[in-house]
């Protein structure tokens, strides 16, 4: 990846989302670096998804302000908006990726936004030209799937199909990527092959990832800075060092001892089964 | 105990102090059933009263029927070259009529989508056009076009076209409100256009079952095709109505065995083919 990619920092301040009477963001104001990968962490309802549907401007937020590259991304609109949403990378818990078409057609999704002139129409015929195709091998390349490049993509695995995602938001150039629980329908492996190549991605092309994650064994391992969200609020802003048992407690809560009535079985064995010698 | 619950033990069960099940108490429906049957019961006898419901009469004049039927045993063979023409003729204004219906139906199915249309008003406008076309009998549509364009193939495959261009729009409609809405937004976040993202998002989706549906409707319209020369709309329809109305019934016998060869062969080749696109 070129140098050119490098993010702008992303600046929120007072960030404010309400649905009716609830509020889903309560005056979120963070800093955050380029090059960072950042993982927001919290339980269901807590406002991991709204703060990112926030910074893919997927929703407006209702008070305060987004700064992202010279930016104030909360007001804009139109052909700015769509420009925006091109240059944001988001990766989804179930990929979104078109799954009856071809790995590299997904790829070349990622292009569309691109697009300038006829080439725009020519897309709608699933005609590129070589510039564009050659990045789309390039970014599956890097990804390591150059070989399931005419492969219909429903016939790939979880974890292919999420490095295919991740080839496509290469292939957007991105100034910004947002994973969406990157990694919650992965296995222990194809989570962790995902995760270190975000953070590959956050190293080597100085872009910022922001990924909301269920587990906090991959936050602590992968992320640089972990934000912790409790009802709205932020309630842990720190390094993963930092993040101990405590902070725990404070962003999800105390958990129950066991959440099992009582023994459904009976402890001793019952007595029409046989005897184990001992 | 619980007022209307019951302590259920078992050798298998032990559940200490929470043996108390409280199980609740079970609603029967008998009393609704019973209802809804006499009401159906009372909905159709009176049906039948109106259509002068006679099933008896079939028995006593089950003698007619039979020499009916006896003429039928002998089809003649004076004017088979003419009435095989006029089932090409047929087959004709099938094929050309579902084309129109597919030309009609993208446009309206694509508006009349909840999840496309641009604005409420044209989602609305959209829905009320293909319910015209559709609650107006082929038939109908074809009385009219044979006063506009005369009598013939033509005003036939004009009636089918907009009789089914409303079917095929409507069922497209909900085909695209049924979509996958995350693989429509994986293509729009990467900067997509509106047409962009119904060539990538939408299209791959809704390609294979739009086929399926076009393939049922030209079936379909094979077999209105074959009457609605008996308002004028051309194909082998005069000639069913001709010799049916001259109680020719050899000639009649003619024309029905070869529109059911003809209806036959189209279903096994239309059948076909649908296999192939799933």
């Amino acid at each position: 990846m070129s140098s050119a990619l490098i993010s702008p920092p992303v600046i929120l301040d007072r960030l404010t989302k309400r649905y009716g009477d609830t509020t889903a963001l309560d005056r979120i104001s963070v800093s955050i670096a380029s090059g960072t990968f950042v993982a927001v962490i919290g339980r269901s309802g807590a406002g991991k998804t709204t703060l990112l549907r926030a910074l893919s401007r997927a929703i407006t937020p209702s008070d305060g302000r987004i700064r992202f590259g010279g930016q104030d991304l909360s007001t804009l609109g139109g052909a700015a908006l769509r420009a925006h949403c091109g240059r944001v990378g988001m990766i989804y818990q179930q990929f979104n990726l078109v799954r009856r078409l071809r790995v590299l057609d997904n790829v070349l999704v990622g292009r569309l936004g691109r697009l300038r002139g006829w080439r725009r129409w020519a897309a709608l015929a699933r005609r590129f030209d070589a510039g564009d195709r050659s990045v789309a091998f390039r970014c599956l390349d890097h990804v390591g799937l150059l070989d399931r490049v005419w492969q219909r993509t429903d016939t790939l695995s979880g974890g292919e199909q999420q490095r295919v995602a991740i080839a496509k938001i290469l292939a957007q150039e991105p100034t910004l990527i947002l994973g969406d629980e990157p990694v919650a329908s992965l296995d222990l492996v194809n989570g962790a092959v995902v995760m270190a190549t975000l953070r590959d991605v956050a190293t080597r092309a100085g872009l910022t990832v922001i990924a909301t994650l269920h587990h906090v064994d991959y936050a602590r391992r992968y992320a640089d800075r972990i934000l912790g969200l409790r009802d709205g609020r932020l309630v842990f802003d720190g390094a993963p060092e930092a993040l101990t048992d405590p902070a725990l407690v404070e962003i999800f809560g105390e958990l129950p001892e066991s959440s099992l009535p009582a023994p459904l079985f009976a402890p001793s064995a019952p007595a029409w089964l046989p005897a184990v010698a001992s | 105990m619980a007022p209307s619950g019951r302590v259920v033990t078992s050798p298998l069960i032990a559940l200490g102090d929470r043996a108390a099940l409280r199980v609740p108490p079970f609603r029967s429906h008998v009393g609704r059933h019973v209802a809804v049957t006499v009401l159906l019961a009372v909905v159709f006898a009176a049906a039948a009263r109106v259509i002068e419901l006679r099933p008896l009469e079939l028995v006593r004049d089950a003698g007619n029927i039979g020499q009916f039927l006896g003429g039928y045993l002998h089809p003649s063979l004076a004017h088979v070259g003419e009435y095989a023409w006029q089932c090409v003729v047929t087959v004709c204004i099938a094929l050309w009529g579902t084309l129109l219906a597919a030309l009609i139906s993208i446009p309206l199915g694509l508006l009349g989508a909840r999840n496309l249309a641009p604005h409420p008003v044209v989602y609305l406008a959209a829905r009320r056009v293909m319910d015209l076309l559709r609650a107006v009998n082929e038939f109908v549509f074809a009385l009219m076009f044979v006063t506009a364009v005369g009598l013939g193939p033509f005003a036939g495959m004009l009636a089918l076209g907009l009789h089914t261009g409303g079917v095929l729009g409507k069922l497209l409609s909900e085909t695209v409100e049924s979509i996958d809405p995350g693989q429509v937004e994986g293509v729009a976040a990467a900067g997509a256009t509106r047409l962009q993202v119904i060539g990538f998002g939408v299209v791959p989706q809704v390609l294979p079952n739009f086929i399926s549906y076009l393939l049922l409707r030209f079936e379909s319209d094979i077999r209105s095709a074959s009457v609605i020369g008996m308002v004028g709309g051309g194909g082998i329809g005069f000639y069913l109505w001709d010799t049916i109305r001259s109680f020719n019934d050899r000639e009649a016998a003619t024309v029905i065995l070869l529109i059911v060869a003809m209806v036959m062969c189209v279903d096994v080749v239309s059948s076909r083919i649908r296999r192939l696109t799933i």
